[in-house]
Parts: structure tokens; C-alpha cells; sequence
């Protein structure tokens, strides 16, 4: 459903490439798809129109660059506009002199509250904080014991009472203080920007711990409805920071932006699954590629990562180069690959993937696949190994073996041949024979790879690297995100 | 099969990933030690907060939004310019109905003009699109214990729903029994079991981590056994791209749908603050649990939750029922005529 900006900027710039410069007119047709794009990732209305005005600054007269199209110096400049806005005076989390410092949440119902304030407490711990979790939802039935399981599993204290939230939140400051916990953080109960009784309750709280930091915890996949709330919650509030949550979701995030830009305040913290550990400081550069739909290669690593064996995977990979790729590595790679997910999810992480291809894997009935796989399923060890010695007969063995036809067979024969000798050449160097998407992908994630490079989509030269401040003193060196897997941990 | 085609460059580029991090990593240890990362967090004392800096000009543009149907209500009949579509055009995509439904209306004022006022024309338009039939099934085969099923993403407000529906078909004179099948999120059962002591229906829950689908059965089994006319089977939010987690759901739907139980009805509970992503969220639950209807919930807060519009269009779900509000009986029948006033409203 969605194309990638990058994608629809390249059709309308086609007939751009030999002028020296934008014009008005050309501007104006780029930011119209601009527009299109950041209203499909849900950027509210009149972020979108600021944003635009702010790019037009950028573009207006610059003079074009030799190595990008139009369109893609549009998409650069976008690209660079969302950074900057996102990345902009991030927030370093500094501690109280006197102990402890105080972390308020609060947010929506639904928002992600609860285990928010779990992952943000195994977070301090891994800081090498002692944190101390205060459980304010008394609205809720069963919030309580929701944090008290997850700070279980956290190794966290929880406290909490069912007296009113304003005295828990109190209480639970005290009790902090007397165990010598450093780092207090109160978890809130949902509420509607509009309910004045309860935002004067979160006033409250608020009040009664003067927290250090308050937070708002909000929803990636939230609507046009992201600047109404953000503005009523730094209204009663003066919020420090946006903690956003359910990034693991298919959802562009433009929620982020425009709450971003309503409260002016930075994004601090990301939670993107459903394990404690899912969640991490803010990387912009993510987060820009994502509302642009140009594809995000490092959740794709992340996801792959997380779902494939490492083993089987490096073993046929080495083969793949090889040129030595057998069916039976194919089966393996298929099983992992479904593993991650389904292709038109897997599709829409990938950049330089054309909208064709992505409605092709939206339209990939799964049974299809089955059938793949009962085909290979149905060789012998020998003609897996090595397809050239399948015959006539053995073909129609086959066929019968997977309630296929032998043209089916064929076809998948003839395809994994292609696939094979594809793979050889792309071990020999370079990436010749991939579809000009996946060569793309492939230059994006070398790139990234060996330099640790911004995530722009290959083809657009090399931008100006923006290091990621290397995170936590977990003693390990992380470049351009995290790429370390759980298991070397 | 184009599928192989397609299915051979996610295999490559899964290949390719990964043989390139994995190069990357035996890279790694070869490398001069690094010097150790600065700190992340720097010991000092919290700053005071400073004051507060929305992006300039952002709040006057807000307040200019308001009350922008407002004007377009003002505009007469005929013929409109470009100035009055933009209006339009606004208030379509500040509710989150949506792009390509806003562009629908656009074209067709652009086309037909409005020969009754903008604002009836608008309106006409959006509640064409709620032609779904959206009558609620309370009966099962003669036999079966009738089931409703609820689903949805992580946050949304399904238990909660479920209280309330319970609440109502309790209203009603009919006993119903709900069932824990949130066996993954801490303390989903306890919730329910608290809304179950509220509302006096009965429960069957399981131990965390338990089988949703032996949950569901159970409660069914109970069911039948003691005569309860429906059964409410929670289930646990999940998101909406992965495959296994919508696979869990199909088979829980599954055992739901095996005698003596029948589903009725697949509720799918959407929150009316989400964006254009609600759309993804009912196309997949769709496919994996055959969603016949739709509860919409937190209308009572800023948001509109007009992108039920736009999955009524698209994929024919009726929206069911809409959540008003904090109480027990705050979830009613949806009524079309005063959602799309409510849209144009803001």
C-alpha cells in the first residue's frame, strides 16, 4: 500500500535529470509527494505543513548535485530535515546530586505505561543504578500486579498501596530513599487529555515527587491525534522527553514526529517488543528512514538476528559465495526466512525494493511457499544436492511425491539454477545480476556494514556519517546501531 | 509461481544480511581495541527543566485548526475553489480517515460541486461507506455455546471491552462466562478476574503461559455444562506482523469454532487514537481470524478514530460497537449518523 517516497520522487524526477537546478515547479511536485508520505505515516496535518516549509528552505536554490537525481536530492534533504529534527538536542540522562532522581511516566491508556517503567528500570540497572519502581495505577484493575511481575523478572523492587496515587507516589519516594535506591520511577495510571479530574491527579503526583524527569509514553502507531495529547500532557506536566513504544509494530511512526514538534522536547527512549530488553536510547536515524518507508535495514538485521539460527544460516551463507548452494541449504534458509515474519512485512523493511515487488510479496499466498518447500521436500538427499542429475523420471516422481505437476518442478529447477549462478557472481564481487532493488539492499548494508554508515538508500551517495553515541557500559563497541546479537552476550 | 521469484530475493537479501554481519563480527576481534565508549550517562546534577519550546508558530497554527469545519459549514452551495477544498481536506485528515478516502471526497466535490452545502455533501459521502450490515450474533447453532472471540494489538482495550460488553449482555438477562485466554501479558487474568467479580460473570482462567487455546476450551466445555448462554474469550494483544503470533491466533479461533463452541462473532478491538497502521492491523487480523466486526475504542478522549472509515470501505468490517468512556456501560451500538458528526466535528 505504501511506496516508498524515494520510489514515487524518482518517477517524477525522471524528466528533471538534466536541469542544473529545482524549480519552483519541480518543488512544488516533489513536496506534494513528500506531503502524501508523511500524512500516510500518520505526521499530523499541520506538522506536516511546518516540515514542508522547512525543507523548501533547505532545497530552495540549491544547486544540484552531480552524483544525485532530483529526487533523490528531495529525499536527502527530507531525509536530513527529519534527523535533524528528531536528533535535535537529544537528552543525556544525568543523575541527581542528591539521590534519588525521580522518573515520571505518564500517557494515554494502552500507551505502554506499565512495561515502560519495567524496561526502564532494568535499563538503569544495567547503567548500574539500583532503581526502585512505584506502582501509581490504582485506576487500572490489576496494574499493579501487571509491574509487580514484570519488575520480578527485572530483579527491581515495586512499591505500591491502595490508598490514592498521589500518597503512593509520596510513599514510594520515601521508601526509595530509605532503601538508598538512586532512581525512583513512577509508574502513572492512563488518562484522557480531556479527563480534567485526572490530569489534575497527575498534576499531583507530579508535585508531590518533583520528578526529575517526566516522561510521556506514547504509542508508535498513534493517529492525528499524537498533538493533541503531547500539548495537554506538557501543559500539566512540562514534559522532559517522550519515551515511544511498540516500534516492533508494521506502523510508520510519524506519531513521533509530530509529537516531536509539538512539545519540542526530544525522543529519549524506544521499546520495540515485548521482552525487557526490547528497548533502548532513541536513534533518529532509524526513525526517519521508517516514517519515509525507505525501508529499515537495521531492524531487518535485528529481526533476522533475532529469529535465525546463526549456525545454519552461516554455513549456507559460506556456500551461497561459494557457488556450492544446494536445495537443501535453500530449505533451510526458506524455514528461517518464515521464521522472520511474512514477505510483505520483510518487504517493507527492505529499501530500493519496488512497489511491484512488495505487492508481489503482499500477494505471496503462503500455500505457494508450501508447495516450494513440499517439492524439495519430496528429492532425495542426492538430487538435492545435486539437481543436475534429476531426469524425466525422477521429475515426475517428484511431481507425484508433492501433488505437483512436473511443469511446477521444472519451473522450480529452472528458477533455482538462475538463483545459484545469481549468487556465484554476487560472490565474485559486486552485485551485478541482483534486481536493481536488491542491489541497492545489498550496497545499503555493506555500506553500513563496514562504515557504520546513516541508513539513506544506497544509490544516494554517501552521506555525512552520524555516529550513534555509543550506548551503555555493557563494554561493547556498537556502530551505527546495535548489531551485537543477544546470543555473544 | 512469481511467488518462487519473489520468495528467492527475501532469501537472497536474508543471506546477504547476514553473511555481511556475520563478516562484520569476525571483523570485529581483529580490530585495534577501541577506545572505551564515553559514558552514555554523565554524573551530574539533573538541569533544571527548561522552559517550554513547542517548534514556533505550531501552537497558533493548532488553535487555528479548531473550528475549521466550523467555516467549512459556513460555505455555501455550488462550486467550490481550491481554498474551501483545502478546508475540507483538513478536517478529512486531521479525524485520521485517511489519504485515499480524502481524496475520494475531494474528487468527488471537485467533480459534482455541492449543490446541498459542503458540510451535508461531506457528510453523505463518509456515511455512504457505512453500509456494512452490522447486526450482532448472539445465537449458535441449536446445541453449541455461541463465542465471542476478541482480538487486537497490545494496549487497545480488550479486556476492558470485554467487562463491558459482559456488563451489557448481563443488562440484558443472560448469563455469560468469560475466558483468560490472555495467558502472555502479566496479570491479564487478574484484570478480568476483577472485571468478572464487578460485573458477577463467571471465569476460566489458566496459570501465565498457559496453552490461550486449552483456556478457551475449558471455558467452553463450562459453558456447555452449566447451561451459560455465551461464552467472551479474551485473547493476548499481538502485533499485527508476525506471522506466528497471528498463526497462535488462527488456532485458538480454531479450537474456539470445534463443538460444542461456535464463534459468532471475531471482535476486533481497535483504539480510536491509532493512526493509518489500524488499517494493517484489521487487513491481517482479518486473515488470520476471520474479524467480523469492530469495537472502537477511547472516543471519549481528543481522538476521532476516523480511520474506521476507511477499513469499512476497504475491507468491509462493520464497526460494532464504540467505547464512550470510563464506566461499565460506556461501550454502545456504533451509530454511523453521529460518528461521521462527531469526524466533521473537529
Amino acid at each position: 500500500m505504501f511506496d516508498a517516497l524515494s520510489e514515487r520522487l524518482e518517477r517524477i524526477s525522471d524528466g528533471l535529470r538534466s536541469r542544473g537546478r529545482l524549480t519552483e515547479r519541480d518543488l512544488d511536485e516533489a513536496l506534494g509527494e513528500v506531503r502524501t508520505a508523511l500524512l500516510e505515516a500518520d505526521v499530523e496535518f499541520s506538522v506536516v505543513r511546518a516540515f514542508l516549509e522547512a525543507v523548501r528552505t533547505r532545497l530552495a536554490g540549491a544547486a544540484l548535485s552531480q552524483s544525485l537525481t532530483p529526487g533523490q536530492q528531495v529525499v536527502k534533504a527530507v531525509h536530513d530535515q527529519l534527523v535533524e529534527i528528531l536528533g535535535a538536542a537529544p537528552l543525556k540522562v544525568t543523575y541527581a546530586s542528591r539521590p534519588p532522581t525521580v522518573v515520571l511516566l505518564a500517557g494515554l491508556q494502552g500507551a505502554g505505561k506499565t512495561t515502560a517503567a519495567a524496561k526502564l528500570a532494568l535499563w538503569f540497572s544495567q547503567q548500574g543504578r539500583q532503581p526502585y519502581l512505584v506502582g501509581a495505577d490504582l485506576q487500572r484493575p490489576a496494574a499493579v500486579e501487571q509491574l509487580r511481575v514484570l519488575a520480578a523478572q527485572a530483579g527491581v523492587g515495586v512499591f505500591s498501596e491502595p490508598t490514592d496515587p498521589v500518597e503512593v507516589a509520596r510513599r514510594g519516594l520515601e521508601e526509595a530513599r530509605r532503601l538508598g535506591r538512586d532512581v525512583v520511577i513512577v509508574d502513572t495510571a492512563g488518562r484522557l487529555s480531556v479527563d480534567a479530574a485526572l490530569m489534575d491527579e497527575v498534576r499531583r503526583v507530579s508535585a508531590a515527587v518533583e520528578p526529575h524527569y517526566t516522561f510521556l509514553v506514547i504509542d508508535a502507531a498513534t493517529g492525528q491525534d499524537a498533538v493533541v495529547t503531547a500539548r495537554a500532557f506538557h501543559e500539566a506536566l512540562e514534559l522532559t522527553g517522550l519515551v515511544v513504544t511498540k516500534l516492533d509494530y508494521d506502523a510508520r511512526g510519524g506519531a513521533v514526529l509530530s509529537a516531536r514538534g509539538v512539545v519540542g522536547r526530544p525522543v529519549v527512549f524506544a521499546s520495540s517488543g515485548e521482552k525487557l530488553t526490547d528497548f533502548d536510547l532513541f536513534y533518529p536515524e532509524r526513525m526517519a528512514s521508517r516514517i519515509l518507508g525507505m525501508g529499515d535495514v537495521m531492524t531487518l538485521i535485528e529481526q533476522a538476528e533475532r529469529a535465525m539460527d546463526a549456525e545454519v544460516v552461516a554455513e549456507s551463507a559460506g556456500r551461497m559465495v561459494t557457488g556450492t548452494f544446494t536445495l537443501d541449504d535453500f530449505l533451510a534458509q526458506l524455514a528461517q526466512v518464515r521464521k522472520m515474519g511474512s514477505l510483505g512485512g520483510l518487504m517493507r523493511l527492505m529499501p530500493g525494493v519496488t512497489r511491484e515487488m512488495r505487492q508481489a510479496a503482499g500477494n505471496v499466498d503462503e500455500r505457494e511457499i508450501d508447495r516450494v518447500e513440499a517439492i524439495v521436500r519430496s528429492m532425495t538427499l542426492a538430487e538435492r544436492r545435486n539437481p543436475s542429475i534429476i531426469d524425466g523420471s525422477r521429475r515426475t516422481r517428484i511431481a507425484r511425491g508433492s501433488a505437483t505437476s512436473v511443469a511446477q518442478v521444472n519451473q522450480l529447477l529452472r528458477q533455482f539454477t538462475e538463483m545459484r549462478k545469481m549468487m556465484r557472481q554476487m560472490g565474485s564481487g559486486g552485485a551485478p545480476a541482483l534486481p536493481p532493488g536488491m542491489g541497492k539492499l545489498a550496497a545499503a548494508v555493506k555500506a553500513r556494514g563496514s562504515e557504520g554508515l546513516a541508513g539513506l538508500p544506497a544509490g544516494l551517495g554517501a552521506p555525512p556519517a552520524r555516529p550513534v553515541p555509543a550506548t551503555g557500559t555493557r563494554g561493547k563497541k556498537k556502530k551505527g546501531g546495535r548489531v551485537t546479537p543477544p546470543k555473544q552476550r | 509461481m512469481t511467488a518462487l521469484y519473489v520468495l528467492v530475493a527475501v532469501v537472497v537479501v536474508a543471506l546477504v544480511v547476514v553473511a555481511v554481519v556475520r563478516a562484520r563480527r569476525r571483523a570485529r576481534p581483529a580490530a585495534p581495541a577501541a577506545p572505551p565508549p564515553l559514558p552514555e550517562v554523565l554524573v551530574a546534577e539533573a538541569t533544571a527543566i527548561p522552559a517550554l519550546v513547542p517548534e514556533p508558530g505550531l501552537a497558533e497554527r493548532l488553535a487555528a485548526s479548531r473550528g475549521v469545519f466550523d467555516r467549512v459549514r459556513g460555505l455555501g452551495a455550488g462550486r467550490l475553489d481550491e481554498d474551501q477544498l483545502g478546508l475540507v481536506e483538513e478536517v478529512l485528515l486531521r479525524s485520521d480517515v485517511g489519504l485515499a478516502t480524502t481524496t475520494e471526497v475531494l474528487a468527488r466535490l471537485r467533480a459534482d460541486g455541492a449543490p446541498e452545502g459542503v458540510a451535508s455533501a461531506v457528510r453523505d459521502m463518509l456515511l455512504s461507506g457505512f453500509d456494512t450490515e452490522r447486526a450482532l450474533h448472539e445465537a449458535a447453532e441449536s446445541g453449541r455455546v455461541p463465542v465471542w472471540l476478541f482480538v487486537g494489538v497490545n494496549g487497545v482495550g480488550k479486556t476492558t471491552s470485554i467487562a463491558k460488553l459482559a456488563q451489557r449482555l448481563i443488562d440484558e438477562g443472560k448469563s455469560v462466562l468469560l475466558a483468560a485466554g490472555d495467558t502472555f501479558r502479566a496479570a491479564a487474568a487478574d484484570q478480568l478476574e476483577a472485571w468478572a467479580t464487578r460485573t458477577g460473570s463467571e471465569i476460566v482462567r489458566a496459570a501465565e503461559g498457559a496453552d490461550p487455546g486449552s483456556v478457551v476450551h475449558d471455558a467452553i466445555g463450562r459453558a456447555k455444562a452449566r447451561g451459560v448462554d455465551i461464552v467472551l474469550a479474551d485473547t493476548a494483544g499481538r502485533r499485527p506482523n508476525s506471522a506466528n503470533l497471528l498463526d497462535e491466533l488462527a488456532k485458538v479461533r480454531r479450537v474456539a469454532d470445534r463443538e460444542p463452541g461456535q464463534v459468532v462473532e471475531t471482535l476486533l478491538v481497535l483504539d480510536a487514537t491509532t493512526g493509518q497502521n489500524a488499517l494493517s492491523q484489521a487487513r491481517e487480523f482479518l486473515a488470520a481470524a476471520a474479524v467480523t466486526g469492530i469495537v472502537l475504542t477511547k472516543l471519549d478522549g481528543t481522538a476521532r478514530g476516523g480511520v474506521v472509515v476507511a477499513i469499512e470501505r476497504e475491507l468491509g468490517i462493520p464497526v460494532k460497537f464504540v467505547g464512550v468512556g470510563e464506566g461499565v456501560r460506556d461501550l454502545v451500538p456504533f451509530d454511523p449518523e453521529a460518528f461521521v458528526d462527531s469526524l466533521l466535528g473537529a
